[in-house]
């Protein structure tokens, strides 16, 4: 088979999350492409916490609905996700924790029980130690030779290793094998979040200092950017809370350092005033905004797509900014390299508007598929003097053509550097002058449309599917990964911005024409990006709106979006 | 205003650090004296071989934020209470920048508590002054943290409930390392403080008596019980606290000026101090790539 599908389940605390992480390794040392998406609710111990790992012989970006195998080690699981079951169900359990006898009729002829308690008493190893048991029957029972369970918690379980390896080696022996599945074979993949993917195109647009509250779902990113930290000589700060994270960044900025923040929308509503200062202050800063359900708290570690009109519209006063929405870990990363570099060539802040579901989702990493973008060069001040007046030879705000000022920072040899967050002259002294009010509000609007010029330069919209097709899917961010495969099923074109705004309406057009009818698909209630199209005169005949906090499955968008385009 | 100007006219003048922005404070306004002492101890700074280049004030807003615009050094106008997150920012990135921060008692107290707290909490190494009127000048005489109870503001016309609290005893407690009290009757005090607080490594914080000659002009009040302490060790943290406490900033009572508290502490940012560039950044991504398969 092509593709197949496991779900591990169990009790927060169980570590799930682990666990999954191992099998999802097991799938990539086989030859498997894979996506693992996370289900934890907001709690520590208790509650219901699942992973499905999905692997495909393609590059994938979606999880599916239904599993192939399910990894229970409590009832709940299996009361929860019986559902996901098709045909030949597999069903690996701890039947200490779940009787044999209360299974499902129709998980009865592939059942795998295993028990864990025992093993681990006659081991004498510790409780945490039962997801090795588990996956070495879920090793035997799909027929993944033990060699390659075996290098896997090598590599990955380096603490008690070698108990490690009996406890497995015992549930592996105990377990019968139920399905043959496929070798592909072929080298493993990097598996990356897309948090650490952006993390890394980040630092790779040369990110020098990164300060965040922690937040889900952005939190992953300040484990990942503080854990590497001293190999990239990176400043990780956790402040006081989100103003300081965002007026950190700025003086950060300021002093000539390229700094990010990270949050989600209740964190991003601190970060505002400051972001407006991004604008008046014309300090270039990155926000990683991962949107989760709202309003307020909402829910803390679902997803959703509800905060594209808040990013465009944050901040007092008019200034211009750009809003990237990446969908996968390859775009997550090369747009992330690109965010910085614009934020510090036209002096502004860029938005990377992320979701739970691509932030916290791990797949594996394509380098062929990195999209290949430029590095764009800040303009640096060159040392010609400005004016005669020697203490006027920097100009950090001058007036220029196209709006971008040259740079200079503090200590730079001949350059007062004064930065302002009031309305200001070129030198950066405060002004209430009409004609120089209206000058800067100019300039910022004009480096505003030389950052859209020069966007306009790259591809800030993909299509996927049959391009020619009369009936097109548009979407933006994580919803992406489901689409691409569904274009491939139906007779339809799938149509992605990655830059929202400034809006990509000539590619857009493009993308779109010919189209006969154009469905959006996001996850909010209101249609954030269709009313977007909408106001910059495109077609939107429908809508597939999800907004319970869950992200789509490929299998239900399909049939959601075929109901569509009816 | 240009430091060739100045150099034409004598051998070796102090460099200026005037702009050409025309000063808006009311006559007889306490932020003179402020702009005068700490003009000097920039000039005193670079003559001494600072680079000019190398000072950045850190503003907040209302009147104290003005200053930024009649001093010829970097600067940085923030917002209301961001004053100090920013100034700590600055820092971080450069540590060779000598930072410092101008904010009134509503941005460092009211508006900006918790970035002052956290900033003395952890030693960040930047200097803050205070211009404390004890009254939101520049929105036009309303109440602020230190206003005493009583006083009759447009948005207290039947009298302040509230008291003041005690910031330097408060900074005590978070963790400052350098304390000191001026007023703005008496330059070379101010100056001396500044100077002392720009020195010290780590944070320092001098809360300034500013008065506010249009909405609550504090003259005659503070003349009559300001002294200058004498013989106090600022090393000796209880004797420091003992002092500190002596007014609450309610009571009508002696009030000390001068440095209270000098201690060591590790500086925030310490941590950094190995970095030291050349990041070879394409192959280290890379290579977590790698680790990560």
């Amino acid at each position: 088979m092509d593709s197949f599908s496991v779900l591990i389940g169990g009790k927060a605390g169980d570590g799930i999350t682990e666990a999954g992480g191992m099998i999802a390794q097991l799938m990539n040392a086989i030859g498997y492409r894979l996506f693992r998406h996370v289900e934890a609710p907001s709690l520590i111990r208790g509650g219901h916490n699942y992973v499905i790992v999905r692997a495909h012989r393609q590059r994938i970006s979606a999880h599916r609905d239904h599993v192939n195998v399910l990894i229970a080690l409590n009832a709940e699981t299996i009361e929860r996700h019986e559902w996901r079951l098709k045909q030949r169900p597999i069903t690996v359990f701890d039947s200490e924790a779940i009787k044999p006898a209360g299974l499902p009729a129709s998980l009865h002829p592939f059942r795998t029980g295993i028990p864990v308690k025992t093993i681990l008493e006659q081991e004498e190893a510790p409780p945490v130690m039962r997801n090795s048991a588990i996956l070495g029957a879920f090793c035997k029972a799909i027929s993944i030779p033990w060699e390659v369970l075996e290098d896997v918690i090598t590599r990955y379980q380096p603490k008690k290793t070698e108990l490690n390896l009996k406890v497995a080696r015992r549930g592996y022996d105990l377990a019968t094998e139920k399905l043959m599945v496929d070798l592909p074979g072929g080298a493993a993949q990097p598996i990356l979040s897309g948090l650490e993917a952006i993390g890394l195109g980040l630092l790779r647009g040369g990110l020098k200092a990164y300060a965040s509250y922690p937040m889900t779902p952005a939190t992953g990113l300040l484990h990942f950017l503080a854990r590497h930290a001293p190999r990239f000589e990176l400043k990780v700060v956790q402040p006081e809370g989100e103003i300081a994270a965002m007026l950190m960044a700025l003086g950060h900025a300021y002093a000539g350092e390229r700094a990010a923040v990270g949050t989600s929308g209740g964190g991003f509503a601190l970060m505002v005033e400051g972001l407006s200062m991004s604008g008046q202050a014309e300090l270039p800063v990155v926000v990683v905004l991962g949107q989760r359900p709202g309003p307020s708290t909402g829910l803390p570690t679902y997803t959703s797509q509800t905060e594209l009109e808040f990013a465009l519209t944050a901040g007092q006063g008019e200034f211009p900014r750009a809003i990237i929405a990446p969908g996968e870990v390859e775009q997550a990363y090369a747009w992330s390299t690109l965010a910085i570099d614009l934020a510090w060539k036209y002096q502004l802040p860029v938005i990377v508007l992320g979701d739970r579901t691509l932030h916290d989702s791990s797949q594996s990493f394509d380098r062929g598929a990195v999209p290949k973008l430029p590095r764009l060069r800040q303009r640096d001040w060159d040392g010609a003097p400005m004016s005669d007046d020697p203490d006027l030879a920097y100009q950090r705000y001058l007036i220029t053509d196209d709006g971008v000022s040259p740079l200079a920072f503090p200590g730079r040899e001949g350059a007062i550097v004064k930065a302002n967050s009031y309305t200001h002259d070129e030198y950066g002294i405060t002004t209430e002058d009409p004609e120089m009010t209206v000058r800067m509000q100019d300039k910022w609007l004009r480096k505003g449309r030389a950052m859209a010029e020069e966007l306009d330069g790259l591809p800030l919209v993909n299509v996927y599917g049959d391009p020619e097709a009369t009936r097109t899917v548009v979407t933006w961010g994580s919803p992406v990964g489901a689409l691409r495969e569904i274009g491939e099923l139906i007779d339809a074109r799938v149509v992605q911005p990655v830059v929202l705004w400034p809006f990509p309406a000539r590619q857009l057009e493009a993308a779109l024409a010919g189209s006969e009818r154009t469905v959006v698909v996001e996850m909010n209630a209101t249609g954030q990006f269709a009313g977007l199209m909408r106001r910059h005169g495109l077609r939107v005949d429908g809508a597939v709106n999800r907004y319970d906090g869950r992200p789509f499955g490929v299998g239900e968008l399909q049939a959601k979006v075929e109901g569509a385009l009816k | 205003m240009s430091t060739e100007k100045q150099g034409a006219k004598g051998a070796a003048p102090a460099v200026k650090l005037g702009t050409y922005a025309k000063n808006t404070w009311c006559p007889g306004c306490g932020n003179f004296a402020i702009l005068n002492a700490i003009k000097a101890v920039f000039q005193d700074l670079i003559a001494g071989g600072t680079r000019r280049e190398d000072i950045v004030v850190v503003a907040d807003i209302g009147c104290s934020s003005k200053i930024m615009d009649y001093i010829g050094v970097n600067s940085f106008d923030s917002l209301h209470g961001r004053a100090i997150p920013t100034a700590v920012g600055v820092k971080l990135a450069n540590p060779e920048l000598k930072v410092v921060v101008h904010i009134g008692d509503g941005g460092a107290y009211a508006e900006g508590l918790e970035h002052l707290l956290f900033a003395a909490r952890r030693n960040a190494d930047i200097t803050v002054i205070v211009h404390d009127n004890g009254v939101y000048a520049l929105t036009i005489g309303q109440a602020g943290p230190m206003t005493p109870p009583g006083y009759k503001g447009r948005s207290t016309p039947y009298g302040s409930e509230s008291t003041p609290f005690n910031p330097l005893e408060l900074l005590h407690v978070a963790g400052a390392t350098w304390l000191g009290r001026g007023y703005t009757h008496g330059i070379p005090l101010l100056k001396r403080l500044y100077s002392e607080a720009i020195a010290h490594r780590g944070f320092s914080l001098v809360d300034t008596l500013q008065v506010c000659v249009t909405f609550r002009n504090m003259y005659d009040y503070y003349n009559e019980r300001v002294y200058e302490l004498e013989g106090h060790d600022p090393r000796d943290e209880d004797a420091a606290l003992a002092k500190i406490r002596e007014w609450d900033y309610a009571a009508d009572v002696q009030v000390a000026l001068g440095a209270f508290l000098k201690r060591e502490r590790p500086v925030f940012g310490d941590g950094f101090a190995t970095y030291g560039g050349g990041i070879d950044v394409e192959g280290a991504v890379a290579e977590v790539v790698t680790a990560l398969t």
